[in-house]
């Protein structure tokens, strides 16, 4: 079985050292350098020629005075009080203010479960990983937080960092099906705890999906619509390589219908058409559940693309091995084929969960109260009329800075997978 | 791969499939026997459709049937996809060029375009441009006006305001013109190429081909007696009078998905240009040829080859994404039919076959051209 997968660690230690600056048989030194580096660096890349020259001082005017416009907007036109004094609003929307514990609760647990696959799948800590796991901590240093929310990051900090090193008691085998449960479980449990149980006095009383919003349903709806579409979206891919045409015929013709379309319409049907094809006799499904189901059958007809990208790229010599082996063709797929090929595909994954992440802005459309939907319902009060630069700047550096991190810690996650190299180098 | 699905998953597979599909189904006729007693039918589409449109390429008022006012709706989706394409294209390629320059100051600024607008949700984009500036231009009465006496462009918030012709009677005989200097341009393009693939001299067809169109559209238009009569745009009143109107949803719709396609289409750009080996290049040189012909003549047709296919899918995107459209009130096709006529009739389901089939007819013909276009890539390989 290890046999079959490519051992990267093995490989990562046989590689060859790296070449010599100096060539140690003829002892021939590297052409010298002249003058001062930063000039010449200067002079190379900005003012090689007369051509170049002209594009460099036309970069730097239009460099002048788009920085100036904007310094002089942030600092002197806009008036940043609409966002200081609705930030709780942008991040939770109308989620009821008594109950706020319930989000940061989740978040603490979010913050263990983190830890706890950091300490799983690792050997050992390296900058992505201390990046990610200290985000809790970074954000705790930003200038705007309250004092509130610093406490609460601060804990989420120390639970994450707590569950490390617990984690480290168990065994390997134990540390991993622990991570894989508690991450399974996670979704349906933050879901329990905002929604809450009893009606009216229990500690945990409900709250309805429809005051959930901000932030908080932006990045909710994108988690779930990746993490459900992940199984449909394999079913899908599975389907579509099926031997059985009508089963073929059915899943391609799934894939192409929905990708065909745009995901504003996908959430029309989910918002008006969905209520129509359950039971009469179930009560009807609330509007965060319809766009939540609506997104993740969107999410699985990409997903499915995706996958079977990965199954393409494992050799056939793979399914060829677990055949001679004797595996069934459901346990080769599951125990070889699969993490092989899911394994290939994070990195694409990633991307598309940013993808996704932008795409919830369309919510806003079906009357959810989103990020984007928040914003606009902020705007509509008209002690901030005429502040919706200032709102949509924010808003839109909020994604920016979810989307460039992601990507960042994305293209991290593909060089410590050794994703992208040729199988046939390892073998 | 029959070796991976044993018999009995793949007919308790197919069992499960048909017996939910008939469950949905089931349910959802129920469901519409039940709340609303109107069985399924399209009959509505010939139903007047009580609503007008401001933004429309073919005639269109209240009592035109509700068919009318989708094909409305596609012709406005087509006119925004058709110059949002074409200029998205452009920009692309500026800024992917503008990436590989060796100049640091400009390939950073084309980094920093592209990151930018590949990581905020073009939503947000359309509602910011639309709301926070397109909407604070002024009014029509402070309007700004550029080349006023000859040529005059009117920018307010109600739209651009700008010269154009109506056709007088001549214009009919003027469109024949037009037809046959566009045939004979075509012709001589071809027979251009043809000698140039045979003396392996390839002259400039595309400027041949431009300057055949616009000398016979000259000609033709001092020939005849004014084929068309120029009405310029003038404030009377409360109102600006004159030429013709394109409005701020158009441009706001066109100028977002614009600059959000064309970061897209950099970077497919900038892959396409460095897959041309580099010794294509340093050979052509060795050849003696001019940087414009390395440029027309190897690396270009090389690289389009790779920039073509992602390009026919970032046109397939842009086409989808011009349902955003329904957030600033412009009405293209989804925002007609999923908006207007939805709301008006209550056919959701009818309304939602049409919009899904409309979608998935214009990306299945663009994936067919795809692929035509990557089999003729690659049998002449």
């Amino acid at each position: 079985m290890r046999l079959l997968r490519p051992n990267l660690t093995l490989r990562r230690r046989m590689a060859l050292p790296v070449a010599p600056v100096t060539d140690p048989q003829t002892n021939v030194l590297p052409p010298a350098r002249e003058g001062n580096t930063a000039l010449r660096w200067i002079k190379e890349n900005l003012f090689s020629s007369l051509f170049d020259s002209v594009l460099t001082i036309i970069s730097l005017l239009f460099l002048f005075f788009a920085l100036r416009l904007a310094l002089d907007w942030v600092f002197n036109l806009a008036q940043w009080d609409v966002i200081t004094e609705n930030i709780n609003i942008l991040m939770k929307g109308a989620y009821p203010s008594d109950q706020v514990w319930r989000i940061w609760l989740g978040l603490y647990l979010l913050g263990a479960i983190v830890g706890i696959n950091l300490r799983a799948w690792n050997r050992e800590l390296n900058r992505t990983t201390i990046a990610i796991a200290a985000i809790p901590l970074i954000l705790a240093l930003l200038p705007f937080a309250s004092e509130n929310a610093r406490i609460n990051l601060i804990i989420i900090q120390v639970t994450s960092a707590a569950a490390y090193l617990l984690t480290s008691i168990l065994g390997d085998k134990r540390r991993r099906q622990l991570a894989a449960v508690m991450s399974i479980l996670y979704i349906p449990v933050f879901i329990l705890l905002l929604e809450g149980f009893t009606d009216e006095d229990g500690i945990m009383p409900l709250v309805k999906s429809d005051l959930w919003g901000g932030l908080l349903l932006s990045v909710l709806l994108a988690t779930v619509g990746i993490i459900f579409s992940l199984p449909l979206g394999i079913v899908l891919a599975l389907g579509r390589r099926s031997r059985q045409p009508a089963i073929s015929a059915l899943c391609i013709t799934y894939i192409e219908v929905v990708r065909g379309v745009p995901l504003i319409s996908i959430l029309f049907m989910g918002n008006i058409m969905l209520q129509l094809f359950m039971p009469q006799s179930l009560p009807p499904i609330d509007r965060v559940v319809r766009v939540m189901m609506a997104i993740t059958l969107f999410t699985a007809a990409y997903m499915a693309e995706i996958v079977r990208g990965g199954l393409q790229a494992i050799p056939k010599g793979q399914y060829d091995a677990a055949y001679a082996l004797g595996f069934s063709g459901l346990k080769s797929m599951r125990v070889i084929i699969l993490p092989q090929a899911l394994r290939i595909v994070i990195p694409v994954i990633v991307s598309q969960f940013i993808g996704l992440l932008l795409d919830t802005t369309l919510v806003a459309l079906v009357g959810l109260f989103d990020l984007l939907g928040i914003g606009q319902a902020i705007l509509s009060n008209p002690n901030w009329l005429g502040r919706s630069q200032e709102v949509y700047v924010f808003i839109g550096l909020i994604y920016w800075i979810l989307a460039t991190s992601m990507a960042f810690a994305s293209q991290r996650l593909e060089k410590n997978l050794g994703v992208g190299r040729n199988y046939d180098e390892s073998q | 791969m029959s070796a991976f699905y044993g018999s009995s998953i793949r007919s308790s597979w197919w069992l499960w499939s048909r017996l939910s599909w008939f469950f949905l189904y089931s349910n959802m006729v129920t469901a519409l026997r039940t709340q609303k007693e109107v069985p399924i039918s399209y009959d509505f589409l010939h139903d007047t459709a009580g609503f007008n449109l401001g933004e429309s390429a073919i005639a269109f008022t209240c009592t035109d049937p509700i068919h009318r006012a989708m094909l409305v709706g596609l012709l406005n989706t087509f006119k925004v996809s058709i110059t949002g394409i074409a200029l998205a294209t452009l920009l692309g390629t500026f800024i992917g060029v503008m990436r590989l320059s060796t100049n640091f100051l400009v390939s950073k600024i084309a980094w920093a375009y592209i990151n930018v607008f590949r990581n905020i949700p073009p939503l947000l984009l359309l509602i910011f441009w639309y709301r926070a500036v397109f909407l604070k231009l002024p009014r029509v009465q402070e309007a700004i006006v550029f080349f006023d006496p000859v040529f005059p462009i009117y920018i307010a918030n109600r739209g651009l305001f700008f010269p154009w012709g109506t056709p007088t009677e001549s214009w009919s005989t003027y469109r024949w013109i037009l037809l046959a200097g566009f045939v004979l341009a075509v012709f001589v393009a071809y027979r251009l190429r043809q000698h140039g693939k045979r003396t392996g001299r390839m002259p400039l067809v595309s400027l041949w081909f431009a300057v055949i169109l616009l000398v016979v559209t000259l000609l033709g238009y001092v020939i005849l007696p004014d084929p068309l009569e120029i009405t310029k745009p003038a404030l009377k009143g409360f109102n600006i009078r004159g030429g013709a109107t394109l409005s701020l949803e158009f441009w706001g719709l066109l100028f977002v998905l614009v600059i959000y396609a064309a970061a897209y289409i950099a970077e497919a750009v900038r892959a396409g240009i460095l897959s041309v080996d580099r010794g294509q290049r340093e050979a052509a040189r060795a050849l003696g040829f001019s940087s414009f012909n390395i440029m027309r003549l190897i690396i270009l047709p090389q690289a389009i080859r790779v920039v073509v296919p992602p390009l026919i899918s970032y046109a397939i995107g842009f086409t989808k994404n011009t349902s955003l459209g329904l957030a600033i009130g412009y009405t293209d096709f989804f925002a007609i039919t999923g908006g207007l006529i939805l709301n008006n009739t209550g056919r959701a389901v009818e309304t939602l076959t049409i919009i899904l089939l409309v979608y998935l007819t214009i990306s299945l013909i663009a994936s067919l051209i795809l692929n035509m276009y990557n089999r003729r890539i690659m049998l002449s390989h």
